[in-house]
């Protein structure tokens, strides 16, 4: 059901873990539904110079995870914030129809961590907010 | 790469044997059994000895077994056979919490026709509730519906006492022995049960056959439309290598019964020791007398990580499992019969069904614990709900 690419993705995840003194975390999903994404980075003049994730979920969610977060490095925040879950499906050439909502996690991860980087700098305290549902 | 194959509850291989019965009737004995010439004679010569042998296995007579195209239809026939037939009587149906997909779907069909079903629940070890079946029999039931054995969690069910209050209260009783039989030794006429289904390739048959026991006056209405093969009840042409198959499975599975259960007991028991005292945070789902629960089954929720990157991690080192997660279905909902016992839905998608057979080894028990212990580490190294679980 998943093609080379994902199943590598999944054998051999990159960035796994949490990055130290991160800038922003973004978390995502509901254990209820099977899938938590957690996106952490660290940001640099406006560019996203590390992240790093953690997943609770299947194959396709571990995969997606780990693709959002190589293709992120190095970006400006702004160009992140564009990243769509097309993007994360097409470098992985291809998910199945019902894993595409693992892409969708992956997006929306970046968004929250790039969020909540842009908050802390204006002084908006990140509240503990429930991971949101999806 | 290793090949080891626990999944015995999806299907099993099939015997050397029964292979060797069944070819004959492809491509010499391949007439058709309701053909009244010399081909269709031997060919129905078949079908009669494989009838008679399947019926004097389970305590039947040959005229009350049926064969069908496997388990699903048999469940299907049943339940919808016996509404069609007795809806006149009544529209009202009790069945478990934990049938099968084949039960439940046709259920929610019925349900849409004006049929009203009483779903019963079970404990946290997944036994019926005998109270609450009881209690649910109305005037207008017509029929009563429990598994002889789960297909996930292996609960063999107190089948007598089901049987039992059906007959007290004059209700018909089904029972879904898919799993049941191969591991367990039935026998339809001391159980006294109304109607019975079975599949072959679950004891070492082929696929694509199966049958349905229907006592001697049950009026079921038939669901397939047809010729005049089943005495009528069940239209199409007769899989003749398919029923030959059939009884020879069953027929060597009766005769090493009682050895092999007690191996692949012994397999199961050892796995279970094994990931309980050596996996933290494994929780064993089904009875834990491992007497009450198939003798083949072992199915655990890993907490803190998802069932499919389970599945997929044992896949990639050659062990092959299935899982009651949610994404494994390509539904967002975890496996009913998880939720029924009472597991948290997020336990219950970091669930594996491991189903031995006799053709397993202790060294690939030991082998499977140990890429088990390897995967849930590495997947919960990478969980942000196992912080601070260590």
């Amino acid at each position: 059901m998943y093609n080379e690419k994902v199943m590598e993705a999944f054998k051999n995840p990159q960035n796994v873990g949490e990055v130290e003194n991160y800038d922003g975390l973004g978390k995502v999903g509901n254990a209820a539904c099977g899938d938590i994404m957690q996106i952490t980075i660290k940001v640099e003049n406006d560019v996203i110079t590390d992240a790093k994730f953690k997943t609770f979920g299947c194959a396709a969610a571990i995969a997606t995870s780990s693709t959002a977060t190589q293709m992120v490095i190095g970006m400006t925040l702004d160009e992140a914030l564009k990243l769509t879950n097309k993007q994360v499906v097409e470098y992985l050439e291809g998910l199945p129809p019902q894993k595409l909502h693992c892409s969708v996690l992956a997006e929306e991860a970046i968004k929250a961590a790039i969020e909540d980087y842009r908050n802390k700098k204006a002084g908006i305290h990140a509240k503990d907010k429930e991971p949101e549902y999806v | 790469m290793k090949e080891i194959y626990l999944d015995h509850a999806a299907t099993t291989r099939l015997d050397e044997r029964v292979l060797q019965k069944m070819l004959p009737y492809f491509t010499e004995t391949y007439g058709n059994a309701n053909s009244q010439h010399a081909f269709g004679r031997a060919a129905q010569k078949a079908v009669d000895e494989a009838r008679d042998k399947i019926a004097t296995l389970i305590g039947a007579k040959p005229n009350e077994v049926y064969f069908t195209s496997g388990g699903t239809e048999s469940d299907n026939w049943a339940l919808r056979g016996t509404c069609n037939s007795l809806k006149n009587k009544g529209r009202h149906v009790i069945m478990t919490k934990i049938e099968h997909a084949a039960m439940l779907s046709t259920a929610k069909e019925l349900e849409k026709d004006g049929f009203e079903f009483t779903f019963v629940g079970v404990d946290k070890e997944g036994f019926v509730d005998l109270e609450e079946l009881e209690k649910a029999i109305r005037k207008d039931t017509i029929l009563i519906c429990c598994m002889y054995a789960n297909n996930e969690i292996g609960t063999i069910e107190p089948i007598e006492e089901v049987v039992k209050i059906a007959k007290d209260h004059g209700v018909l009783c089904f029972t879904d022995a898919v799993q049941a039989m191969g591991a367990i030794d039935i026998d339809v006429k001391k159980l006294n049960v109304d109607m019975m289904s079975f599949s072959a390739h679950k004891f070492n048959g082929p696929k694509g056959v199966g049958a349905l026991y229907i006592k001697t006056g049950v009026p079921v209405a038939r669901l397939i439309s047809g010729g005049h093969q089943e005495r009528t009840r069940r239209g199409g042409t007769t899989n003749v290598p398919g029923v030959v198959g059939f009884a020879e499975a069953l027929k060597l599975t009766k005769e090493t019964l009682g050895k092999d259960v007690e191996y692949v007991r012994s397999l199961r028991d050892r796995f279970i020791q094994r990931v309980t005292a050596e996996i933290p945070f494994a929780r064993l789902n089904g009875p834990k007398d491992g007497n009450k629960r198939l003798p083949n089954n072992a199915d655990f929720s890993f907490e803190y990580i998802e069932g499919e990157s389970i599945l997929f991690s044992l896949d990639l080192a050659g062990i092959a499992v299935s899982s009651g997660s949610a994404c494994s279905s390509g539904s967002l909902e975890p496996s009913h019969v998880l939720l029924a016992i009472g597991v948290p839905e997020e336990t219950a998608h970091g669930s594996i069904r491991f189903t031995f057979g006799k053709e397993n080894t202790v060294e690939e028990v030991d082998y499977t614990v140990e890429k088990l212990k390897e995967t849930v580490q590495r997947l919960r190294s990478m969980s942000p709900l196992y912080e601070g679980k260590e």
